[in-house]
Order: structure tokens, then sequence, then C-alpha cells
């Protein structure tokens, strides 16, 4: 039997996947705490040893594969040119390569901005700004910004061409840690993001890991590759694209909801469906991830609630005002806890729901309809999800909770909102054994095992559960 | 019909230059624009074509990136005063001060005529107005001379 581990180390756990390679099945699941800020082998051997209860035996591993979401996450700081063209260029290529934007800037960096950026302390910068051939100046400026400030984290320089190797220098010879990569937009509206991702996961391999005190783990770990929102974007690639021997699902969609935030993946062109719409805006990313970082079930459950209104929220969850405050100010005085009774559990549903309905919303595209003097004409902004096939739901309130097709249903078109382009008629599927990440790092090793058993673990939501109206939950 | 081998070719200090293109507003006739824009590409200009219904401030964001030497925007459906309103204004808030601005394309309207639309224009910021017809030989010749004296050396006073 030739076995693989797939180890996600997270802010408040450590994750164990073993499986089977060559029967292409998952031989158990295991969890321990996170230890990260103490020592992170202690939280990965008590999870390995909980591992070794459940199989009898550890399996010889021939791979053992990590990507890490624990302290912190990768921080990263983007800064650009034009708020809508190089500065959401560099925010697409940081959150394609998994990191948890603190900071995204735009225009020259003022001392105030360099101020804020110190006391953000991010792991990594990436600095974009100007087309190729185009603004120089600008990124100039900000370079030497940079270079002057007490900054000691990597900074990633992907602008203009054409004074990119003096923005390196600038910042080489002021001792900064400098890379080069090439520009996230090199002409207008070309999009060209593949680079810098790879670079910030470079960087992060080479010297995040060992800052943040996961390398201690290195005995144990062949490797860590990536930080895992990028294993779970790798994993959602990968069961659409497929690979040389298996045909993928095509365009889909995946809902990570978690603690803190809400990740929502697409993988789909996402151009406009019909005849004669205008696409506006910059080109989106074919992989695209967005992160609501105020939408989260446990750390931002009273953003969530205001989101959707107060008052609209109680009736949704089939509780009183002052009963839904009473259990906000619960789980703020506890973000660890888990439902117990039945009005949390109805509260959580809401929640989850609710967080479900805004990240997609704020994910998809959207038409609009513009008076010409000739008639309305459509434009759309964003990719149109309206014909993706597949809908997968991953984190705990889904995998877990009670009625996870209505939840994830809150992805869905519906005549509310008729401009936003959701999906329309999907498969919906729950990503039960949290695989998805798994799979995204086994991809690199093993495609096909990594399809089969990531495939293999999406259960789908049946249509009668589907079709349930929502007891408590509207 | 052939190509005229003989269209008027960017010059001297033209060479290499910038250039946006768009249809501003709400407004669809994309045809000229694209004739233009093509012509203009072959003429020896690095041309950003933004296409039909572009608002005003893309044109400023895609001049700001790609720091454009001039914006040429087209107008036909009759609203282009409207739309042109605050152009040069926005031009300015964005840093790009003394970005040569040409408009073209049906900007008279109604029984104006075409001094009285061309000085409204002129009034509004732009370095130049277009009557309707205007062939892109003379663009690229106009080009060449803003271009020009613009490059040339201020004489010292
Ligand atoms: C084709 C056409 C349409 C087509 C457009 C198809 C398309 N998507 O392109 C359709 C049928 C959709 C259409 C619709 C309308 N149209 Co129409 N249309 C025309 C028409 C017949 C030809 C335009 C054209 O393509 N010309 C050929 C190109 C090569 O010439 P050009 O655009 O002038 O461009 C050249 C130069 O001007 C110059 N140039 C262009 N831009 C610039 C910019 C700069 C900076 C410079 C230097 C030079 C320059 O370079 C080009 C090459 O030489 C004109 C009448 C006409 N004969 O001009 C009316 C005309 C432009 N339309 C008109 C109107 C009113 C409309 C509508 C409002 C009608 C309606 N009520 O529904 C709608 C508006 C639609 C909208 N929202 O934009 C009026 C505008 C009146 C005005 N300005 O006061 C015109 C003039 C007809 C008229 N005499 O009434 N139209």
């Amino acid at each position: 039997m030739s076995a693989a581990l797939l180890i996600d180390f997270g802010s408040t756990y450590t994750k164990l996947r073993a499986v089977d390679l060559g029967a292409r099945r998952i031989l158990a699941t295991a969890q321990g705490p996170s230890t990260v800020t103490s020592d992170i082998t202690i939280g990965l051997d008590l999870a390995l040893a909980a591992l070794a209860a459940k199989l009898g035996h550890l399996p010889t591993f021939a791979h053992r594969l990590a990507s890490s979401s624990a302290a912190g996450g990768l921080r990263m700081v983007t800064i650009g040119l034009v708020k809508e063209l190089t500065a959401e260029a560099a925010r697409q290529a940081a959150l394609g390569a998994g990191a948890k934007l603190v900071g995204a800037f735009a225009y020259r960096l003022t001392a105030a901005d360099i101020g804020s950026i110190e006391t953000l302390a991010p792991d990594i910068i990436l600095l974009a700004g100007g087309t190729d051939g185009g603004n120089a100046e600008v990124v100039r400026h900000n370079g030497k910004r940079l270079a002057a400030s007490g900054l000691q984290c990597p900074i990633i320089v992907a602008c203009n061409r054409d004074v990119a190797e003096e923005v390196v220098e600038g910042l080489t010879s002021a001792a900064k840690n400098a890379v080069l990569t090439r520009n996230v937009m090199p002409a207008f509206g070309v999009l060209e993001i593949a680079p810098a991702r790879e670079a910030i996961r470079e960087v992060f391999i080479a010297r995040i890991v060992h800052a943040k005190g996961i390398d201690r783990a290195a005995a144990q770990v062949d490797a860590v590759l990536m930080p895992t929102p990028a294993a779970v974007m790798e994993g959602a690639r990968l069961l659409s694209e497929g690979t040389e021997r298996h045909s993928g699902l095509g365009d889909l969609l995946v809902v990570d909801i978690g603690g803190a935030t809400t990740d929502v993946h697409s993988v789909a062109v996402g151009a406009p469906r019909r005849d004669g719409v205008v696409q506006y805006g910059l080109p989106e990313p074919f992989v695209k991830r967005t992160v609501e970082g105020d939408l989260g079930m446990r750390h931002n459950a009273r953003a969530i609630v205001q989101a959707a209104s107060s008052s609209a929220f109680a009736v949704r969850a089939g509780l009183t005002e002052a009963e839904l405050e009473a259990m906000l100010d619960a789980i703020e005085d506890n973000v660890e806890r888990l439902p117990t009774s039945p009005h949390e559990v109805a509260l959580d549903e809401a929640l989850a729901w609710t967080a479900v309905r805004i990240a997609v919303g704020r994910h998809a595209g959207t038409s609009e309809i513009v008076q010409t003097v000739q008639g309305p004409v459509t434009m759309q902004r964003g990719k149109d999800l309206s014909g993706v096939t597949t809908v997968i739901g991953t984190g705990g309130p889904l995998a877990h909770g009670a009625t996870p097709a209505s939840v994830l249903k809150a992805a869905l078109a519906d005549a509310t909102d008729p401009f936003s382009l959701r999906p329309v008629r999907p498969a919906l599927y729950i990503d039960a054994d949290y695989l998805l990440y798994a799979g995204g790092l086994l991809s690199a090793i093993d495609p096909d095992a990594a399809f089969e058993i990531a495939r293999a673990s999406l259960r789908p939501l049946e249509e009668r559960e589907a079709d349930e109206p929502r007891s408590q939950i509207a | 019909m052939t190509e005229s081998s003989t269209a008027l070719c960017a010059q001297g200090a033209a060479i290499n230059k910038t250039l946006i293109t768009g249809v501003i507003g709400s407004d669809t006739h994309i045809v000229g624009n694209r004739i233009l824009s093509i012509a203009l590409e072959k003429a020896g200009f690095k041309v950003i074509a933004l296409g039909a219904l572009t608002p005003a401030a893309d044109f400023v964001k895609a001049a700001i990136e790609t720091a454009a030497d001039a914006i040429l925007v087209s107008s036909l459906y009759g609203l282009g005063e409207l739309d042109c309103r605050g152009f040069r204004e926005q031009c300015i808030e964005a840093g790009l001060d003394d970005i040569l601005l040409y408009v073209g394309g049906n900007l008279v309207v109604g029984k104006r005529s075409w001094e009285e639309t061309e000085r409204t224009f002129l009034g509004m910021g732009f370095d130049r107005a277009f009557p309707p017809g205007t062939r892109t030989d003379a663009v690229v010749d106009a080009l060449n001379r803003d271009f020009a004296a613009r490059s040339a050396p201020t004489p010292s006073a």
C-alpha cells in the first residue's frame, strides 16, 4: 500500500487526512489542537496519535504534505496604482495565492500609509503599479517609501517592467528582501497574475514557513507546500478541470464557511452568456477567490446579522431580537462555542445561510441595464456564474450542520435579486470529509488519485432535502 | 478597396506615443472609433482602445496606469457635451494636468454651427475638437504637430 498523509496546520486544529493512493480511498481522518504559538509538533503528535488509534498503527507514508493557515495565515499587503486596475490585479494575485489580505493600497503611498503598513506587519508585500511602458513614477515613489521604511518582510515587485529592476535594486540596497516577478498587468486590461502568485508561493515556502515556526515539524513533514486556501483552490481546480484520465466536473463554485471569514472560489470563465451583453471592467481570473473578512460564523457573527439587518435576521432564525442579542453576546464571549440548544442550531443555520447569500453575491458578477438613447443595453460586471453546474460546500457549518442543502441553496440565483449572476440549477455537494485541501496538496504528486479521492468525498445533497421547506430559517 | 499606402505616419516626437481611444457615455457607435484606432495603430502610435460605452472616469484611469500621452474621445449620439462635462478637471484631479485631449465624432447637435460647437468643447478644456467626417489622416497630422510643439524647447524668457 502506498499511503499519503495530508496535513492542514489550521488556526484552531491540526487536521490530518490519511489516504491510500493505490486503492484511491481515504484511510482515516484525525485532528489535534493547533499549537503553532508554542511548538507546532505538539499538536501534530497528538493528531498523529489519534490517527494511529483509529488505524491500529501508523502506515509508512510515501508522502507527507502540508498546507498552513496557522499563525494568522499568510498575511499580505498589496500596493498598486489605480484602485480598479493594478491595485485590483495585485489584490487578485494575493488572494489567488491563498493570502489573507490585511491591507490594500493604491496611488502614492504617504508617510501615514507606511505607518499603517508597519503596524499591520504583513508577512509579504506585493508591489504593483503601471502597465509595461506605462506609469513609472508612482511605483518608483512607492518603492522608495518602502525602502526608507522599517519594514523587514519580503517585498515582491510585480510592476511596470521599465522600472521593476530599478525598484528591486533600490529595495535591495536598503537591505530589504526584494523579489522580482512579472507585471500583474502588462498591458491595459490584461490580467497576468500567475507569475506573481507563483512568486508569493515560493516566498511562502522559502521564508514564511520558517518565520512562523511551522518548519519545526520538518522531521514529520516532507513539505509545507502552500497556504491552506491555496490548497482548497487547487482542489477546486482539479475537480473542475479533471486529469488526463478523468474528465472534470466543469464550471464550479466552492463556498467555504469558517469561523472568521467566508471564502468563495469559482472555476469558470464567466463570460457573458447572451448575445449583445457588454462586459465591463477588468477581466476576471479563471480560478477566482474572494474572501469576506466580515462574514465569519464566530468572530464576525454580529457583522453577519447586521449585514442582513437585525430584525429580518431574527425573523429568519425564529428568535426574538432580545434572544438574538443575548446569543450574539454569548458567541462573542466564547468564539469556540458550538451550538447545543435548538435555538443555537437555528441561529447558526441562519448565520451560515446569510453568510453564503452575501458572500456568493459579492463573488458573482452582476448585470445592469443601462438606458441609452437607443434603448436598453445590458452591461455585465464580473463573472456570469449562472451556468455553473456544481456547487460545493465546505467548512464546519456546512459539513456538520443539520440542513446543509438549504444553507447551500443560499448560493443560488433567485427572483429577489435578478441582477446577480449566480448559479441557476447546479448540483449541490458537501465536501463531507474536508478533502478539498487534501486533493489540492496531492494534485502535485498524483493528480489521478487526488481527483478520485476528492471526487468520492463529495456527498450529493439529495433533492428531497434540498426541496424541503426550511423549518425555522426561511 | 485597397489600403492607401500613402497614409500619414507618426513622425518625430509623435512616434510611439500612447493614445487612449473610446466612445464616451452610453454611446454605442463604435465603427468610426474602431477605424480611427486601427489607423492610429498603423500610423505608429501605441493605442489603447477602450471601445464603446466607456464612462469618462475609465478614460482617466486607463491613462494614469499606462502613462498615456493623449486621450481621444469619440461621441456620436448627440450627448457629447453632457458626457464630456468636467473631463479636463477629472484629468487634472488625477495628475494628468497637461495630457493632450481630442474630441470628435458627431458633436454638432440641432441647428448649432460647427464654430459654436468647437468653441464649446475647447472651452471645456479639449485641445482640439473635430467635425463630423474627419479623415484619419487629419488626426495623425494634428497629433504630429501637437507632439512636436510640446517637445520643442520652450524659448527662454
Ligand atoms: C451606423 C449608425 C448607427 C448604428 C450604430 C452601429 C454601431 N454600433 O456602431 C445604430 C443603428 C445602432 C445607431 C443608433 C443610434 N443613432 Co446613429 N448613426 C449611425 C450613422 C448612420 C453612421 C455612423 C458611422 O458608423 N459612421 C461611419 C464612421 C466611419 O464615421 P464616424 O463615426 O463619424 O467616425 C469618423 C470620424 O468622425 C472620426 N472620428 C470619430 N471619433 C473621433 C474622435 C476623435 C477624437 C477624432 C479626432 C476623430 C473621430 O474618425 C472616424 C473615421 O474617419 C450616423 C449618421 C452618419 N452618417 O454619420 C448616425 C448618427 C450618428 N446616429 C444618430 C442617432 C441620433 C442615433 C440614435 C440616438 C438613434 C435613436 N434614436 O435610436 C441611436 C443611438 C444609439 C446609441 N446609444 O449610441 C445621429 C446623431 C445625431 C447627433 N449627434 O446629433 C446620427 C448623426 C444620424 C443623424 N443624422 O441623425 N446609429
